[in-house]
């Protein structure tokens, strides 16, 4: 945290005569607010505790075999106990010796030869589970593993493409809001062209021409996601870049770059760590249903609208753990994240507290 | 007015233009080669060859964007790639399905959603107040999917309710059997987060000095809410609404691919699937018009529903 940094350094260098008037720094206070938000600080703890689980899938600590087909297929959870056998409805197996036939058996002289060969190769009967800890899906897979490596996808997918959108909108949004004049009427306009389109339309043009897998939609999202960010950006920077301090800076000679980068961004850096953890939560959510049309991720991944588009076949069979796993997984991280980023709102922005 | 209307339609020029130019670009560019889309694997040079002739790919660049300015000017689209229905016809026979769906979907939120947040609104921090605001928040964390998926399998198939999926030609048999459903589960994932948007803008107002005046004048508060509140709310209804009406015409895909309804938003699914530009590229440009069109019809409902705003 460089911003963070620099900003408990300044209120210390103002404060280096007296003790007294020591000032507490924006993110202190933050971190103050934050501290005595009981929910806030509890679904933050949610959240690291999943992202310990997402670094440990992607180091394969965890959750590395998820492809192997350890179970019988659809196996139930392990608490609901093995499917009771189904009456398969054939003929008894008969008892007693096999007759003889290799009189006239034209294959019986061959028999032993192939025996022999057969013993060159060997098979490793593996003992499938009748039971996995959360059931296992139609290839008897673990549903367990896939829910955590199904996280790792999604969440990585909704970070990164907040991330990159972050990116994007800030940028333009620094530009337009501090130049102003053309290159604003430019960034107005662009902007202007992507707000027409319906956002779902312009996920799908842009989906039908970048293709599939991780990256693809993390670009797509990401291009796509971009504009609110923007807007709000270059409103902050056109508040600010008339203030005193940034005028100040003007007057000691520091270039637009640094005016733009180092003096007003980290004052207008809170508004976009809240703006970035909302559209985290979106993107999660919109990665989940571009999988689930098969727009999404390739299909050796997994992520949790992979597992419910299969879900949806198997509930009919009355199948229903691996649908429960998935949602139960995506419920509890987007609540989480949710109510972190509304408390992240609060302590960070306290004037828009209670405000919806 | 006129002035107003004039420069506002000037001023959609521009924007028109930049969609015009970024949904060209975006297929020119990133698309890959029509020819060999629409070619096929098995295709001879000889043929790609030809059908990139057909399509102007051998022209340069500013003349297909020519080409492609005047498909939109006189909607004629030519014809789907993937099969070779008329684009015209697609939408007219596509956009009736959507409307069927979504209309009602529209209206029933609206109609539910101001009633319920006035009440929320009007009982502020009460156990009502808490509960809905927790409900929404942990319902809109589960995707609409799982909504779906489990609303199809409980009401469809083990309580038979409606029937799984399936559409006629009839209107009326639509209304009645098949659309219910689709309704129901959208309205159950909607419902939530929009009684919490309309509560908000009733919040705004009712810690205004004018709800003040009208109570200490004796007004039942009935007439408070229904007569003062709810008039100087509806501009950010309005808003809102504006913004929730250009899907109607897109509709759920999501509803519609799941309930096989035969809409606009499955035939853009499609074409995304079987890269089918021309539908996908034609479905954008008239939606961003049409979401122009609405905006503006939104700025003048403004001056209807409140004559103090001053268009300008």
């Amino acid at each position: 945290m460089n911003t963070a940094a620099n900003i408990t350094t300044q209120s210390a260098d103002g404060a280096a005569g007296s003790e007294l008037q020591k000032s507490e720094g924006v993110w202190a206070a933050a971190w103050r607010r934050f501290n005595s938000d009981k929910v806030g600080l509890g679904s933050a703890i949610v959240v690291i505790a999943f992202l310990v689980l997402i670094v440990l899938a992607a180091f394969g600590l965890v959750a590395k075999n998820w492809q192997a087909e350890i179970g019988v297929p659809n196996a139930p959870p392990s608490f609901m106990g093995p499917a009771a056998k189904q009456a398969t409805g054939a003929i008894d197996a008969p008892q007693g010796p096999n007759v003889d036939l290799s009189a006239v058996d034209p294959l019986a002289p061959r028999y032993a030869e192939w025996e022999e060969r057969a013993k060159q190769f060997q098979t490793t009967e593996v003992p499938k589970a009748e039971t996995l800890p959360l059931g296992g899906d139609r290839l008897g897979r673990d549903v367990l593993a896939k829910a955590i490596k199904g996280t790792e996808i999604s969440v990585f997918v909704g970070l990164a493409a907040a991330i990159a959108a972050t990116l994007i909108g800030t940028m333009l949004g620094a530009f337009g809001g501090f130049f102003g004049g053309k290159i604003s009427d430019f960034l107005e306009w662009v902007y202007n062209v992507f707000e027409s389109i319906p956002n779902i339309l312009l996920i799908f043009a842009f989906a039908a021409v970048v293709g599939r897998g991780v990256g693809s939609v993390v670009i797509i999202l990401a291009l796509t996601g971009w504009t609110g960010m923007y807007r709000q950006v270059r409103a902050e920077f056109i508040k600010h870049r008339s203030r005193e301090y940034v005028r100040s800076a003007e007057a000691i000679g520091a270039s637009s770059f640094s005016r733009m980068f180092k003096h007003i961004l980290p004052n207008v850096s809170h508004v976009v760590l809240v703006r970035m953890s909302l559209l985290t939560v979106g993107f999660i959510k919109a990665e989940v249903i571009l999988s689930y049309l098969g727009l999404g991720v390739r299909v050796d991944q997994v992520s949790w609208g992979t597992m419910l588009a299969e879900a949806q076949s198997e509930l009919i069979l009355g199948h229903w753990w691996q649908l429960a796993a998935a949602t139960l997984f995506m419920a509890v991280f987007v609540t989480a994240f949710s109510l972190m980023a509304d408390a992240l709102r609060d302590a960070l922005d306290p004037k828009l507290r209670g405000l919806e | 007015m006129a002035a107003y209307l004039i420069r506002r339609l000037w001023q959609m020029v521009p924007t028109l233009m930049g969609v015009v130019l970024l949904v060209f670009f975006l297929f020119k560019w990133f698309g890959g080669d029509p020819a060999e889309v629409l070619g096929g694997l098995n295709a001879s040079p000889d043929q790609i060859k030809s059908i990139r002739t057909q399509l102007g790919l051998d022209e340069p660049v500013w003349y297909q964007l020519w080409l492609f300015v005047k498909q939109i000017v006189t909607f004629d689209w030519g014809k789907s790639w993937a099969t070779n229905e008329s684009i015209a016809n697609l939408f007219a026979t596509r956009l009736p399905a959507t409307l069927t769906v979504m209309v009602p979907i529209l209206i029933l939120e609206v109609v539910l959603a101001i009633p319920i947040a006035m009440y929320v609104a009007y009982k502020r921090g009460s156990l009502t107040d808490r509960t809905l605001t927790v409900v929404t928040t942990v319902a809109l964390s589960i995707s609409f999917l799982v909504y779906v998926i489990v609303g199809q399998y409980v009401f469809g198939f083990q309580l038979g309710w409606f029937p799984v999926q399936g559409w006629s030609d009839n209107l009326a048999t639509n209304l009645s059997t098949y659309v219910p459903l689709p309704v129901f589960l959208a309205l159950l994932v909607s419902l939530a987060p929009q009684t919490r948007l309309y509560r908000s803008f009733f919040l705004d107002e009712l810690g205004q000095d004018y709800v003040r005046t009208a109570r200490a004048k004796g007004l039942t508060e009935n007439k408070v809410l229904f007569r003062h509140v709810l008039r100087n709310a509806t501009i950010p209804i309005l808003t809102n609404i504006g913004l929730l009406l250009p899907g109607i015409f897109v509709g759920s895909f999501l509803i519609e691919v799941f309930f096989s309804i035969p809409g606009i938003g499955r035939e853009v699914l499609l074409a995304v699937n079987r890269s089918d530009f021309p539908v996908i590229q034609a479905v954008t440009v008239y939606l961003a018009v049409l979401t122009m069109f609405i905006n503006l019809l939104t700025d003048l409902a403004y001056k209807v529903a409140d004559p103090r705003v001053v268009l300008k």
